[in-house]
């Protein structure tokens, strides 16, 4: 896996299957043989891809837990709304390709923003006291755009803080959120996302800066002795991740006819981590997977919808004790050795115990 | 007078998070881990006597110490369940664990309780409201016994852990556990009875949310938690009277917050006290600095 | 073999130098690479280090010695600047590094190996020595994104200089392996390739033979005089290994509870009264 060859062909393997995922999805639209359900969940489905990948550059390439990723997906989806409705209403752009990539760049843009103000503060903290301290900038973050309005008055903007007040078209109504946005996001452009996703993510990890934030995550020490920048490159990961949900939250904001601040709770930050942790921390082709499958599967088995979040808590605690427990993860290596003896008609019991550690 | 009758609700909200603050600084300082569940602890307890009293009629002096019971024997399942096995796991491991204990109570709490809000009964304290300055300033009985209960949980457990054996082990793991280990101290039955100390203070700060906020959800006890972990860090993680001050501190801070700067805003106010005390000084106000051995 | 090693010592003549050290006399009237005035440093009122005085000339194999808690690890961590000095100053190629953090002294041409072996264990070999080339072969984040020209061309020449390195220890073979699941002596040679890939002028090496065989230890002495003689650089090493230390180190420094109680070549610290006793403790002591 971590050869060269490996790698190259891990790339083409995620690539590939997002790829050919995308043209299958799209044929079926296009024959019509896709449900109403599955129709509408597309969107959504590259959005919280491309935020699982955005996280697990956070978790499994830089190694911090970041618990506020909701509040930088938030900050994207609202400024693409605004920044979307303002070409529409202040500049007459007509053109909903144009003010969608438009929106995306702001929305990451924004988020980036957003990013390097909590991550100066954030990032010189370690372990659980940075987890609990995004968690609390994710809750601020919530906390402000409840009372955050904007309106749009000939061509330029208005801003009103706890004022509801404002001349003109209203785009932002504070805990009412965003009201009759104009659904611009279509498929083709969220597929285009996550493309771009994984080029950024997969060609940062095998580059120079990619193995300088590894190197700070497997040990810290030892790569300050070898001259590299803690901070910068801790900084480089939070605010890459940070644009990155960004560009998601303004393709997910642009996907709904109406979107509240309150949708992007802590609630959101804990489903993301959950698509990160079941496709394998620092597995990018993983969190694809686990994102897409996680999006689908409450949609199609909505009888179960009451038990969705219990079974999303059942997979983070025994994914994690399956894991790191050194007698769990031996018997799993055992099992699953066994699995693959089975199917490949050979011995399983000769990797056994191989995880203890 | 406006002002006395906040501070006192900060006093007494503080005085709550300072409960629950307990909880997770005593669990910190000697299993080295955020038990994200502490929280969702206190939101069973809150349950457990909102049913002893509403549907079991288990007399209001009898639903507190079965509370306790209940959540006594939940914090050392989750820790004997989750947590041990996770000892010599990544922190990252152990938070991420954490979480999703947080979200496996909330949700069984969903399908047994449901997501209709309960009215938590007032029955549980009866004491009058105290009427001061000739009945200009009311003090609710709540907040006088929230404040007393608060003093006498702190005095108990300062006491506890200077002079019983038990005590003196949960300071030696806090220390080293492995040297704590090698004198001999069983460290698995001394995080256990942690947890259960934390978890029994956790019922009693349900209890007493309750009886001040009485709307009852899967959800009540998840913000107070992450709150009062705050007030722990405020204070200095692993110290005792940390946790106190820390708590009433930040319970004051949030009530006068939310009555002369903003109530949309109160949260923030909170969350934005917990990030300057980790930037200017991140072992809290009572807590001792830590060195990376290299 | 050894032979060889212990005669390149024994012709070695050191002079004394300010601050009562001593270098090599081929290294007089060069920039000395590290100078330590009165360095010394607390832990909670205990001093660990105390009045701590030592120059290193450019090409000197150096040696510092001391029983167990002696503070050796700690005047590595005080040079490298993982602690912060309470007294005194550390001075490399001539720079005061007051106030500088672990990255720029690193910069300034300082590179390490650690006691408890600090490896990337999940990367590669290679990619190891590549973290060491960090700041030698530069590119920026975007390029690396964006696969610019410069991209291909620095990855080839991190390439080329990582197999160059490693081949010092005959390691090329194993570039792709993971670093973790090397054996113990290789991974401490992969620490000290990875520490020479920051084209340092100073080599700090803690305990380079812990845990390896007399071959080993044999074989890594040839290797630490044949990269000072290439590289032209002065190492400076923690060993308990006497074999090592008396046979390959010039200057030797010997530390106890925090201060340097000798000074010297291998065979005066030898004959040294004070260090005998620091390490076999008093003839009295012993008898009774």
């Amino acid at each position: 896996m971590r050869t060269k060859k490996g790698k190259l062909i891990y790339n083409l393997i995620t690539f590939g299957l997002v790829t050919a995922a995308f043209l299958i999805c799209n044929s079926m639209l296009q024959s019509g043989s896709m449900s109403r359900t599955l129709k509408g969940q597309l969107v959504p489905i590259c959005a919280w891809i491309v935020m699982a990948i955005s996280l697990n550059l956070v978790i499994g390439i830089s190694g911090e837990l970041s618990l506020g990723h909701a509040g930088f997906m938030s900050v994207g989806a609202f400024t693409g709304i605004v920044v979307s409705g303002w070409l529409l209403n202040g500049f007459q752009v007509e053109n909903d390709a144009l003010r969608l990539v438009i929106a995306m760049v702001a929305g990451g843009v924004a988020a980036g923003v957003a990013g390097v103000i909590i991550g100066i503060p954030v990032l010189r903290l370690r372990g659980d006291y940075l987890a609990i301290v995004t968690l609390a900038f994710g809750e601020i973050i919530r906390n402000v755009m409840n009372c955050v309005y904007v309106s749009v008055e000939g061509s330029s903007l208005r801003l009103g803080f706890i004022n509801p007040n404002l001349p003109g078209t209203l785009l932002l109504n504070g805990p009412n959120g965003a009201v009759k946005v104009q659904r611009i996001s279509t498929f083709l452009a969220g597929f285009l996302l996550v493309i771009f996703t994984l080029v950024v993510v997969l060609n940062l990890i095998n580059s120079r800066s990619g193995r300088a934030i590894m190197a700070i995550r497997d040990n810290r020490i030892a790569a300050e002795s070898m001259g590299i920048n803690v901070t910068k490159y801790k900084m480089m990961a939070f605010v890459l991740s940070a644009v990155l949900a960004g560009m998601a939250g303004a393709l997910y904001g642009l996907n709904m006819n109406t979107l509240v601040p309150a949708k992007f709770k802590f609630d959101q930050s804990i489903n993301v981590l959950v698509f990160v942790v079941l496709g394998g921390i620092g597995n990018i082709l993983g969190s694809v997977i686990s994102a897409t499958l996680l999006t689908v599967l409450p949609e199609v088995l909505r009888a179960f919808s009451q038990f969705r979040m219990l079974v999303y808590a059942i997979v983070l605690i025994v994914v994690m004790l399956a894991t790191n427990n050194p007698l769990l993860r031996s018997w799993f290596n055992q099992l699953t050795a066994k699995v693959k003896g089975r199917i490949t008609g050979r011995d399983g019991q000769t990797t056994k115990g191989g995880g203890a550690a | 007078m406006m002002f006395l009758s906040n501070l006192l609700g900060g006093i007494s909200l503080g005085s709550i998070y300072a409960i629950i603050a307990l909880g997770y600084t005593m669990v910190y300082g000697i299993a080295k881990m955020l038990n994200f569940a502490h929280g969702d602890v206190i939101m069973v307890g809150a349950y457990i006597a909102f049913c002893a009293l509403q549907y079991w009629n288990i007399p209001p002096l009898l639903a507190v110490p079965l509370a306790m019971l209940v959540c006594t024997a939940l914090g050392v399942t989750i820790e004997g369940l989750a947590y041990r096995p996770l000892r010599q796991a990544t922190s990252l491991a152990v938070l991420i664990t954490a979480i999703g204990m947080s979200y496996l109570l909330q949700n069984l709490a969903l399908l047994i309780w449901g997501a209709n809000p309960k009215n938590f009964p007032s029955a549980l304290i009866t004491l009058p409201a105290l009427s001061l300055f000739g009945g200009e300033l009311k003090v609710p009985g709540t907040t006088i016994v929230t404040i007393l209960a608060n003093i006498v949980i702190m005095i108990v457990l300062t006491t506890f852990t200077a002079k019983t054996k038990l005590g003196k082990a949960m300071r030696c793991v806090s220390e080293d556990r492995g040297a704590a280990e090698l004198m001999g101290i069983n460290v698995n039955r001394t995080i256990s009875a942690t947890f259960a100390i934390g978890s029994a203070l956790a019922a009693i700060a349900g209890v007493l949310l309750c009886s001040a906020y009485p709307t009852l959800m899967p959800t009540t006890g998840s913000m107070p938690g992450i709150k009062a972990f705050t007030a722990a860090v405020f204070g200095g993680i692993g110290s005792i009277p940390g946790a106190m001050v820390g708590g009433i501190l930040l319970g004051i801070i949030e009530i006068l917050g939310k009555a002369y700067i903003s109530t949309e805003l109160g949260d923030a106010i909170v969350f934005a006290v917990l990030i300057l005390v980790l930037l200017v000084r991140p072992t809290g106000l009572l807590g001792k600095p830590v060195h990376e051995k290299v | 073999m050894s032979e060889n090693s212990v005669k390149r010592h024994s012709t070695t003549k050191m002079v004394p130098v300010p601050s009562r050290s001593i270098v090599p006399e081929r290294d007089l009237g060069r920039q000395p690479v590290l100078e330590c005035h009165h360095l010394g440093i607390e832990f909670g009122g205990l001093k660990a280090v105390d009045d701590f005085n030592l120059t290193i000339g450019r090409t000197e194999i150096a040696g510092l010695i001391g029983p167990n808690g002696a503070g050796k690890t700690t005047v590595f961590n005080l040079i490298t600047k993982v602690y912060q000095p309470t007294t005194g100053t550390v001075m490399i190629n001539g720079r005061d590094t007051s106030g500088m953090n672990i990255v720029q002294a690193s910069k300034l041409g300082i590179a390490r190996t650690f006691q408890n072996i600090r490896l990337f264990s999940n990367m590669t070999v290679e990619e190891n020595v590549r973290i060491g080339l960090h700041n030698q072969i530069r590119y920026g984040m975007f390029t690396g994104i964006c696969r610019l020209p410069a991209y291909w061309t620095k990855e080839k020449k991190q390439h080329q200089r990582s197999l160059e390195l490693l081949s010092l220890f005959g390691m090329q073979d194993m570039a792709d392996v993971q670093a973790g699941s090397l054996p113990y002596g290789a991974q401490r040679r992969l620490e000290i390739v990875r520490a020479l890939a920051t084209n340092p002028s100073l080599l700090l090496l803690d305990e380079p033979a812990a845990g390896m065989n007399p071959h080993e230890t044999e074989e890594l002495m040839e290797t630490i005089i044949r990269i000072r003689d290439q590289f032209q650089i002065a190492v400076m090493l923690i060993e308990h290994d006497m074999s090592l230390v008396m046979g390959i180190c010039e200057g030797i420094c010997v530390l106890n509870y925090g201060r340097v109680i000798a000074k010297g070549t291998a065979d005066e610290i030898q004959q040294n009264p004070v260090v005998i006793e620091a390490y076999l403790g008093r003839r009295k002591e012993a008898d009774a």
